[in-house]
């Protein structure tokens, strides 16, 4: 006990160091816990799954230029050529993609009228074979039925009759039981009424910075547009050799036509998060050079001060010190420095969050998060200042009998 | 002096490399961290439109909902509805005024054996080409006669000129444009501003559109509009329905030369809402805003939050790198007290010395300012290929950044050297010589 008064003392004899390095060390931790942090949400979104079955579908867009294009026939003989195509497990004509960040978006309410509250919510205009080519789970209820499929022109704002909705959907309108939604009619467009036939478990919306990115519905359309896309589902590991057929099989049985913008759903989802992941990759780097600096200032100004104490120490040592006490003396100090780091850094890292939340709306930070930062300071701040003190330990008593 | 300093400050670098290498190297990433944060937030923050941004005003009437607003903090909606823009287009107001929408088509060159392909289309009025000095190779804009008579003329960049006419002068030439014939008459030069201020709707940082048509053709129906569309009332049914309803899908700018001109366009906005409510449209409190190109800007930040946290980040680190200089320098110029007592005895006044390590201070900042240019060239690529296309033009070092960088490592260094030098200048002479 009597030796760490002394430490300390010591230390005060140079304040200045030892704040600038502790200042450095609640930097770091302040930076360190905020930025794990921040990449941990993302990550969380990252994972999120979309519902479809992403690694063996793509899509392309079909553009219509031609003027004399029967859309409902040239629509369904593309869609019985694609589905007839070998290697195709299904396909589809659909509005929007799953986060690719372009769609449309409606409200859906329990009860019918202009005043009423309603919860926002993806539309995906699709036939019956949307299921099997997305990949959905079916959780209770029914698909549509081929009858179901309706001819939607352009223009219109009559929706069908029937629809499917995601869980996190019905969850939306029923909060109490997401089952009991299944064969209720609730409300589009204010007053349209329309009835959920079947809940499937996850399909995304198309934007992923939405908070209610899994609220969709699926509702039996097949339109008329002259920039329709085709979402396309092939047998596992047949994706990219069939695309490039695909795409020249389109264009050739209809010249009225552009085939463009193939695109696979990895890469949709790539692109999608692409912000996310760099954001992730550049504070990865930034956490990792950060603690490299704060580890080698502190390796470097350990070494200093023991240069300067060279004599004491072989002093200390010629009068009986042990090697042992020499070292724990710079662990102890070093400690005492990393302490004051960390009791101010737990205070910025904490600041600096609540800055964070009420400037970009993140949410608030994970105490444990914080604990685990103080942890890794002290690993850093002992692993920086173990060789230093190795080798104040080293220094020979005989030092001392030397004049400087 | 200063390069007799020089090269004692070189002496004393090489002397202690080990620590003289972890302080540039701390400057230069700090720097480096910075520069590149501060270069992609700049990028996005940048005047599209310097010489008159002060002129340029984008129009927003709050035709909303009155249950709730459209932006949760009460700003209008970004865009207008085809009526109310139709309706400012017609009165004229303005020394200049554009009505626009974002749109596509698709082209089909003459020739057998061409093949149609996708441009991305602009819809506006004649005066957009005069309004944001878009540049010109041949010919120049319609005549607002043109979108009055509802010509079908066209203005192509000139990379669609290449590609259908081979680069030559096209001017009165026709296109065939989704099954339609236009009479092209301007092609105009390389125009990319950053961020594209006059439609933000899809994105801020897009190119700019490969045509441009007469914006009549979309409710000729003869091109189709895309672009960001968004209701709150439905709408009946059909194409006339939806031109008629409130559906805000158009962007409005007009040009007024001065702050009378401002005044009495304003005057002009308040008239038309208040004329609007009293046949039962604009529910909401009136809330026009006519604002400038920066505002315009500002109000919709374009600044993107996660290049605004990254650039808070990367100052923090600096600040970590720099409070690491000042450490190692303090422990640095201590450890010299000797050699500082000999020379104050020999009659260094204490300006001298503070003069001596200031220069050494400095040359680690240069080094390490250089070092940060470098890692900030080094970033900016890694920005480049970690978000691709999206971060395009966003990533360019130009001369008042490379300055800046310099300068900033060498003020953050001085500013580093400060306390330790002046500790350094501070030590007794008397007690020096008797320890030694």
């Amino acid at each position: 006990m009597n030796e760490i008064a002394l430490i300390f003392r010591a230390l005060l004899r140079n304040k200045v160091g030892a704040i600038l390095i502790s200042l450095q060390i609640a930097l770091t931790l302040t930076i360190m816990v905020n930025a794990v942090f921040m990449m941990q949400e993302r990550h969380a979104q990252m994972q999120r799954p979309s519902g479809l079955d992403e690694a063996n579908l793509f899509y392309l867009s079909n553009t219509i230029f031609a003027t004399d294009y029967n859309q409902e026939v040239a629509l369904r003989d593309d869609l019985e050529l694609l589905r007839n195509t070998p290697g195709v497990v299904d396909a589809i004509q659909i509005n929007a993609i799953p986060l690719s960040g372009g769609g449309w978006s409606m409200g859906l309410q329990t009860e019918p009228g202009e005043n009423q509250s309603s919860a926002g919510v993806a539309v995906y205009m699709v036939d019956d074979h949307a299921i099997h080519t997305l990949g959905l789970e079916l959780l209770s209820g029914e698909n549509f039925a081929e009858t179901d499929i309706q001819w939607r022109e352009s223009g219109t704002t009559r929706w069908p009759a029937k629809t499917i909705v995601t869980q996190a959907m019905a969850k939306e309108l029923y909060p109490d039981d997401w089952q009991s939604a299944l064969g209720k009619t609730v409300y589009i467009s204010q007053t349209q009424p329309i009835q959920i036939i079947g809940i499937v478990r996850a399909l995304q919306a198309p934007w992923n910075g939405w908070n209610g990115v899994e609220r969709s519905m699926l509702v039996p359309y097949q339109m008329e547009t002259s920039n329709s896309r085709y979402m396309i589902r092939t047998e596992p590991g047949r994706r990219d050799e069939l695309m490039p057929i695909i795409e020249k099989a389109l264009a050739q049985s209809n010249k009225g036509r552009i085939i463009r913008g193939l695109r696979t759903m990895e890469e949709t989802r790539e692109r999608s998060y692409r912000g996310h992941n760099a954001v992730n990759k550049i504070l990865t780097t930034v956490v990792f050079t950060l603690t490299l600096i704060t580890g080698f200032g502190i390796v470097g100004l350990a070494m200093f001060s023991i240069n300067r104490r060279t004599k004491q120490i072989g002093t200390r040592r010629a009068l009986g010190a042990s090697r042992s006490q020499i070292m724990g003396y710079f662990l102890i100090e070093n400690l005492m420095i990393t302490t004051l780091g960390v009791v101010i850094g737990s205070a910025g890292a904490i600041g600096l969050n609540i800055w964070l939340v009420n400037t970009f709306t993140l949410s608030p930070i994970n105490p444990v998060l914080v604990v685990i930062g103080i942890a890794c300071i002290y690993l850093v701040g002992l692993l920086a200042v173990l060789y230093p003190a190795r080798k104040a330990a080293n220094i020979s008593p005989a030092i001392a009998t030397r004049t400087a | 002096m200063f390069f007799y300093y020089l090269r004692m400050a070189k002496i004393s670098m090489v002397k202690h490399w080990g620590l003289s290498l972890l302080m540039i190297l701390a400057i230069g990433l700090g720097i480096g961290a910075a520069m590149t944060t501060i270069t992609v937030n700049y990028m996005m923050s940048a005047n599209p439109i310097p010489h008159k941004s002060n002129q340029l005003f984008n129009v927003q009437l709050d035709s909303w909902d009155v249950n709730e607003p459209y932006f949760d903090d009460g700003r209008p909606p970004a865009q207008l509805t085809y009526r109310d823009a139709m309706a400012l287009m017609d009165a004229r107001k303005a020394m200049r005024q554009t009505v626009q929408s974002q749109a596509n088509a698709v082209i089909e060159p003459e020739g057998d054996d061409s093949i149609p392909f996708q441009v991305s289309a602009r819809a506006n009025s004649a005066d957009f080409f005069t309004m944001f000095d878009v540049p010109f190779i041949y010919g120049g804009p319609w005549t607002r006669q043109a979108d009055e008579s509802k010509e079908q003329v066209v203005v192509i960049n000139s990379e669609i000129n290449q590609r259908v006419f081979g680069g030559e002068n096209s001017v009165g030439q026709t296109l065939k444009i989704a099954g339609f014939y236009y009479k092209v008459v301007g092609v105009i030069d390389y125009w990319n501003p950053l961020p594209r201020f006059y439609d933000i709707s899809t994105g801020a940082f897009n190119e700019t559109e490969e045509i441009f048509v007469p914006f009549s053709m979309i409710a000729e129906e003869k091109i189709n509009r895309s672009g960001n569309t968004n209701c709150w009332k439905p709408s009946g049914d059909g194409f006339e329905a939806f031109l008629n309803s409130e559906c805000v899908w158009t962007q409005f700018w007009v040009e007024l030369p001065d702050n009378q001109a401002w005044q009495e366009y304003n005057d002009f906005l308040t008239a038309y809402v208040q004329q609007q409510k009293a046949i039962g449209r604009f529910e909401r409190p009136l809330n026009n805003r006519l604002l400038n190109v920066m505002q315009w800007l500002e109000s919709m930040e374009v600044v993107e939050d996660d290049a605004v946290m990254m650039m808070a980040m990367s100052l923090m680190f600096l600040l970590v790198c720099l409070l690491n200089t000042v450490g190692l320098l303090l422990a640095k110029f201590l450890g010299k007290s000797g050699e500082i007592g000999i020379r104050q005895a020999l009659g260094a006044s204490r300006r001298d010395l503070f003069y001596q390590y200031l220069v050494e201070s400095g040359c680690i900042g240069v080094a390490g300012g250089l070092l940060g240019l470098l890692f900030a060239y080094l970033g900016l690529q890694g920005i480049d290929s970690l978000y691709g296309e999206m971060t395009r033009g966003l990533t360019e070092l130009d001369a008042t950044l490379v300055l800046s960088a310099i300068a900033l490592a060498i003020l953050s260094s001085l500013a580093a050297g400060l306390y330790p030098t002046w500790q350094a200048s501070k030590v007794q002479p008397s007690q020096q010589l008797k320890s030694q």
